[in-house]
């Protein structure tokens, strides 16, 4: 187990190293003078070149690279070009939008997901098990932006029950105005990515079914349900934590596009905004923020799994 | 052949067929013919409801939602075609580089690609657009490099399968060139795991398309562009809630038919691997949009 820990561990600094590495080269093979375009068409050369210096342009690559690597380890990701702020504060700041926003969507796609996917496997034979899988086929090919107008057409506008956007001003001083405002955006990402696991959670169950431990505690005198649910879940659930990690990326992509839809002020739609205003030390320390939280998602998702599952222990 | 009969059998399979195949049909029709010009302005005939001769109704520049949407089909057909083959280019070298080469390289490549398929499509797509700003092809080559990566980690091992077998051993044995025993035993053998991979990286490709262009990172706005539709349509979803739900349906349609194909492609290809069909597919991380 700890051998497997340490050659994980260091497949996990392994890719945040490559991860950040490409995210920084990416953003240096610009077309263009980032100095000049931070100093406007209206800036003489000289200014220009003031800038190169301050915003340390002017020193090899990897010397760049280094420095930014450096910082990190201090928790300075970088200084926004635009604005002047530290990108671990703003950072920071928005997490308490998109935080809470992951949490209520992993919530809502695990209680769509696991009872309806068990559901929709046990009844495979009849009509009600046949119509959720194929709810859930055609759930899981909505576009998630698109799944959110239509929840907001129903509930905020048919409806008038919760606000269509936006996010209160005093934020989580007034929790029930904040909860209401994620309370869409939530079941949006909820029931898109919730419809995705109810598909593996039903293929994994009927795989349990078919297994001989199932079988022979049925044979011993347990209704098929009951020795699924004692014996097969069990391994379900083993095979689910996998699907998790994969599902909480999903999530964390599902909110840049949610946030922009809704009005959201989190690290969705900061990102979105720097994107295209192409403040780049600030698009560097959020996508290096956001790879490297799916990258220790997926870390601890297989340590998880592996410490849990006899199997995969004796496998090594 | 006969694969094709046994994905026609299929009712997944057939479904799948008829919507890619009335998909081009329209992007084909839509290049000689719209009920009106998908740009055309028409000032009278603003926010029209559907009725003869907007069938789906107008927006708010009287622009008939049906002609934008037939336009749109081409620009779906475009990202899905142009990641597809980003993704298998990338993806069978990758692969092909992962199995054939000298062990060091081997194994480099099979740990880069299991750092790499962690990368989220949209966060790929927001690092190239970024620096080259949004089009397109920041779409095509985003979801074509996170799908190739996903394509070299399914195949390489059958590649690698493949390579030890017994026929082509023999196939080697008996003179053929590697040239000969890559086109008559190692593609046909490796082509069902890649086709259906390939499909469903097509279905990823359209959501992009609508996800990237809603947030302006994609196509133009002044492309015909189902994303670029539902982000217009977006702004007035409070007056006119109704007719932003047609490039929905369309992108739902195309993305269900090609996600079926792919599940009874795999079917068809492999009987025994059928129900675990989408538990291969969910390693797709941020599936965007």
């Amino acid at each position: 187990m700890i051998r497997y820990a340490l050659t994980r561990l260091g497949l996990l600094v392994l890719g945040l190293a490559v991860a950040s590495a490409l995210i920084f080269l990416a953003l240096r093979v610009l077309p263009g003078d980032v100095a000049q375009l931070v100093g406007g068409t209206q800036a003489t050369p000289e200014q220009v070149e003031a800038l190169r210096e301050s915003l340390g342009l002017n020193v090899p690559l990897w010397q760049q690279y280094l420095g930014w690597i450096g910082g990190l380890f201090r928790g300075d990701l970088g200084t926004s070009l635009l604005t002047g702020t530290s990108v671990a504060t703003e950072l920071v700041d928005k997490a308490q939008v998109t935080v809470p926003l992951a949490a209520m969507s992993l919530t809502v796609a695990l209680v769509v997901g696991i009872p309806l996917g068990i559901l929709s496997a046990l009844g495979r034979h009849r009509a009600g098990g046949t119509a959720l899988s194929v709810a859930a086929q055609a759930l899981a090919a909505v576009p998630v932006v698109w799944a959110g107008m239509m929840l907001v057409v129903v509930f905020a506008v048919w409806l008038g029950w919760l606000p269509p956007q936006g996010f209160p001003r005093a934020g989580w001083n007034d929790p029930g105005a904040a909860v209401r405002a994620l309370i869409l955006p939530a079941l949006t990402i909820g029931v898109v990515e919730g419809a995705m696991l109810l598909r593996f959670v039903r293929s994994a169950t009927l795989q349990a079914i078919g297994q001989d431990y199932v079988r022979t505690a049925a044979a011993k005198g347990l209704t098929r349900t009951r020795a699924l649910l004692r014996h097969g879940l069990p391994n379900v659930g083993l095979s689910i934590i996998t699907v998790l990690g994969v599902q909480i990326a999903g999530i964390i992509v599902g909110a840049v596009v949610i946030e922009q839809l809704f009005t959201l002020p989190g690290v969705g739609r900061m990102l979105v905004a720097d994107v295209a205003a192409r403040d780049l030390p600030k698009v560097q320390g959020e996508l290096l923020a956001l790879t490297g939280f799916v990258l220790v998602v997926g870390f601890v998702v297989d340590l998880v799994h592996r410490l849990i599952d006899p199997r995969q222990r004796e496998a090594a | 052949m006969s694969t094709l009969k046994r994905l026609w059998s299929l009712s997944t399979g057939r479904f799948g067929i008829l919507i890619v195949v009335l998909l081009v049909v329209v992007a084909l029709v839509s290049l000689v013919w719209t009920p009106f010009d998908p740009g055309a302005v028409d000032a009278r005939a603003r926010w029209a409801d559907p009725s003869w001769p907007h069938v789906l109704g107008t927006d708010n520049n009287g622009r008939d939602i049906a002609s934008l949407l037939m336009a749109g089909t081409r620009t779906t057909i475009a990202v899905a075609v142009g990641a597809g083959v980003v993704a298998t280019v990338l993806g069978l070298a990758l692969a092909a580089l992962g199995s054939l080469a000298t062990r060091w390289v081997r194994e480099s490549v099979a740990v880069l690609v299991d750092i790499l398929i962690a990368f989220p499509v949209l966060l790929i797509a927001m690092m190239i657009s970024a620096v080259w700003g949004g089009s397109l092809a920041v779409v095509i080559w985003a979801v074509g490099i996170g799908f190739g990566v996903n394509i070299a980690r399914v195949t390489r091992p059958e590649l690698r399968r493949v390579l030890q077998s017994d026929f082509v051993l023999a196939g080697r044995a008996s003179g053929l060139t590697s040239w000969q025993n890559l086109t008559r035993h190692l593609l046909p053998n490796v082509a069902p795991v890649f086709i259906v991979q390939l499909s469903w990286g097509m279905a990823v490709a359209v959501l992009a398309e609508a996800g990237l262009s809603y947030l302006g990172f994609g196509a133009p706005v002044t492309q015909p562009s189902w994303g670029v539709l539902l982000s217009d349509l977006q702004r007035y979803i409070a007056v006119h809630p109704l007719t932003v739900i047609w490039p929905g349906l369309a992108i739902t349609f195309t993305v269900l038919g090609l996600n079926l194909l792919g599940d009874a492609l795999r079917e068809a290809a492999d009987p025994t691997l059928a129900e675990r069909a989408p538990s291969a597919r969910i390693h797709v991380p941020g599936v965007v949009a």
